[in-house]
């Protein structure tokens, strides 16, 4: 299953790093990276597939709210399939 | 491979424009819950709510999570209750029972007390509609409709009297609470029996058991998709319109499948309604003024509110195998804080309101008026508004507030049901129109076999 991880916030050094590094913890593969400014904020995608991780949806995202927390922006993630749905025919 | 721009446009959906489910409704049949003896019958109740729908928040919150979407109510619906205790009677222990379950279930509200007397009413109907000050008043959660016409039918105008009646009896016995009680009745004409919105959900006759519909909204996502066509004409409009509603439809479709799954329920429908909360940004009011008129209530805002309903409609209806329920936009007053605002600067009278009726889903909905408003006259506003319904072949509903002890100003209720100024009705006489009882038969168009 893929996923769609969303982080928003101000910039600030180690997003990225510290977002990769527990995607790397939990061995799920990041496809592709983006990052744009929406409004005045930082904000970055990553389409995370998660067939061979160590962790589900919940519980990667109870990893990804403490770096949430840390990093004080706003991460979350989602099943691919949202996104899908709603913008193909 | 979806895009970016697609994952940001959706992000910000719900981040800033309240898209979200509005409402995961579980219909559940009540018909094995019938008894002879309505201790039984009230226990029978509980117990299958209970049992049917005990994983109904959990899977919706599990749904929320993974798919990062907020689901903000969930509901059960149930068999009219008035055919449920007709055998056993006992209607105030069945809808203790009812508000048991849905606080031991944890859910919002559940609804389903309720009496079809459009063409005629039965002795036992007529009980639970002489509970309804009772049980209102005693109960939380517990949503009650009345239905009093259909095309089919005609109007039952003894049953709109008796509702004028009753109405004011349950403002009067919620009088400490600003009438509340009211809030949570609805009178139909032509119900539909697959609604998941509050308070005038019913599992109907012809549902199956375990039915899960679910309501969609977002007014706020079309509300910012129109600031894209600004001076755009209307040809530009309706396909902003449904192009959105599609998209926010098949968030509701994805929901109610995969809800289906986890909770091995039916599939029953998505419904296509734009439902306001009292939050600003997610106003329909706001929508209408969106296509220019300067505020909601001036001239033009039929026309604007019929094309709305109309595009998001057809853009919804190919976005979901199964629309159904009330499928509309929703116009409650106390519930939609543009709404409130064209009430206060005059903009919206009671009468535009009657006209927009005529176009969109539902009726005259969350309406507060003077505690002092006649029976008759209350009793007039619901047989206007059905005659609506009735001829031109929609649901119309009337959910209205005379609030005990005021005549002017504002009601606040908070949470969903928001602030609800009071609105003047005509101060003249419907006493002897609604004094004659009988039926209104049905229109000439009904007869189409």
């Amino acid at each position: 299953m893929r996923a769609v991880i969303s982080v928003i916030g101000k910039d600030k050094k180690g997003i990225i790093a510290k977002v990769s590094n527990c995607l790397y913890g939990v061995n799920a593969n990041i496809e592709d990276i983006s990052q744009t400014i929406m409004g005045e904020l930082f904000t970055m995608i990553m389409m995370v597939d998660l067939k061979e991780s160590s962790a589900d949806i919940s519980q990667l995202n109870d990893l990804l709210q403490q770096i949430a927390l840390e990093m004080k922006v706003e991460i979350r993630v989602r099943n691919e399939e949202i996104f899908t749905i709603m913008h193909k025919i | 491979m979806i895009n970016v721009n697609e994952i940001l446009q959706t992000i910000e959906m719900v981040k800033s424009q309240h898209l979200d489910i509005r409402t995961v409704t579980m219909g559940i049949s009540l018909f094995d819950s019938i008894s002879d003896n309505p201790k039984k019958t009230a226990q029978k109740v509980y117990d299958k709510v209970v049992s049917s729908a005990g994983k109904l928040k959990e899977t919706a919150e599990v749904l929320s999570a993974r798919y990062g979407l907020p689901i903000v109510n969930k509901r059960v619906s149930v068999t009219p209750v008035s055919l449920v205790g007709a055998s056993s009677g006992g209607y105030v222990p069945i809808a203790n029972a009812l508000d048991r379950a849905a606080k031991e279930i944890g859910i919002d509200f559940i609804g389903g007390y309720t009496a079809l007397v459009q063409k005629g009413m039965t002795e036992y109907e007529r009980a639970l509609i002489m509970s309804l000050p009772e049980v209102l008043s005693t109960t939380d959660r517990v949503c009650a409709s009345v239905n009093i016409g259909s095309t089919k039918a005609g109007i039952n105008m003894d049953a709109v009297a008796l509702m004028g009646e009753i109405i004011l009896k349950i403002s009067e016995a919620t009088r400490d609470r600003n009438s509340v009680g009211c809030t949570k009745l609805v009178v139909f004409a032509n119900a539909v029996e697959d609604n998941p919105f509050m308070a005038g959900a019913f599992n109907g006759c012809g549902e199956n058991d375990r039915v899960i519909n679910v309501g969609i909204s977002g007014p706020g996502v079309i509300k910012s998709a129109l600031e894209e066509v600004r001076g755009a004409d209307f040809s530009a409009v309706a396909e902003t319109i449904k192009k959105t509603a599609f998209k926010i439809t098949r968030a509701g479709q994805l929901i109610a499948m995969e809800a289906v799954k986890m909770l091995g329920a039916h599939f029953g429908i998505v419904d296509l309604s734009l439902a306001p909360t009292p939050k600003r940004g997610d106003s329909v009011a706001r929508i209408l003024e969106e296509m220019g008129l300067e505020v909601v209530g001036a001239h033009g805002t039929t026309a604007a509110l019929a094309l709305l309903n109309d595009a998001v409609k057809k853009g919804g209806v190919m976005a979901t195998s199964y629309a159904g329920g009330l499928s509309g936009a929703f116009i409650p007053v106390s519930e939609d804080e543009g709404m409130i605002e064209a009430v206060n600067c005059g903009a919206l009278s009671l009468e535009k309101l009657e006209a927009m009726t005529a176009v969109c889903s539902v009726g005259l909905d969350m309406i507060a008026v003077s505690g002092d408003t006649p029976a008759s006259t209350l009793a007039a506003i619901i047989a206007d508004e059905a005659a609506i319904g009735v001829v031109n072949n929609k649901t119309t509903a009337v959910r209205i507030i005379p609030v005990a002890g005021k005549t002017e100003g504002f009601v606040e209720y908070g949470g969903l049901f928001g602030t609800a100024p009071i609105m003047k009705t005509s101060p003249f006489s419907s006493a002897d129109f609604i004094k004659r009882g009988g039926r209104i038969p049905a229109p000439i168009h009904s007869n189409k076999n």
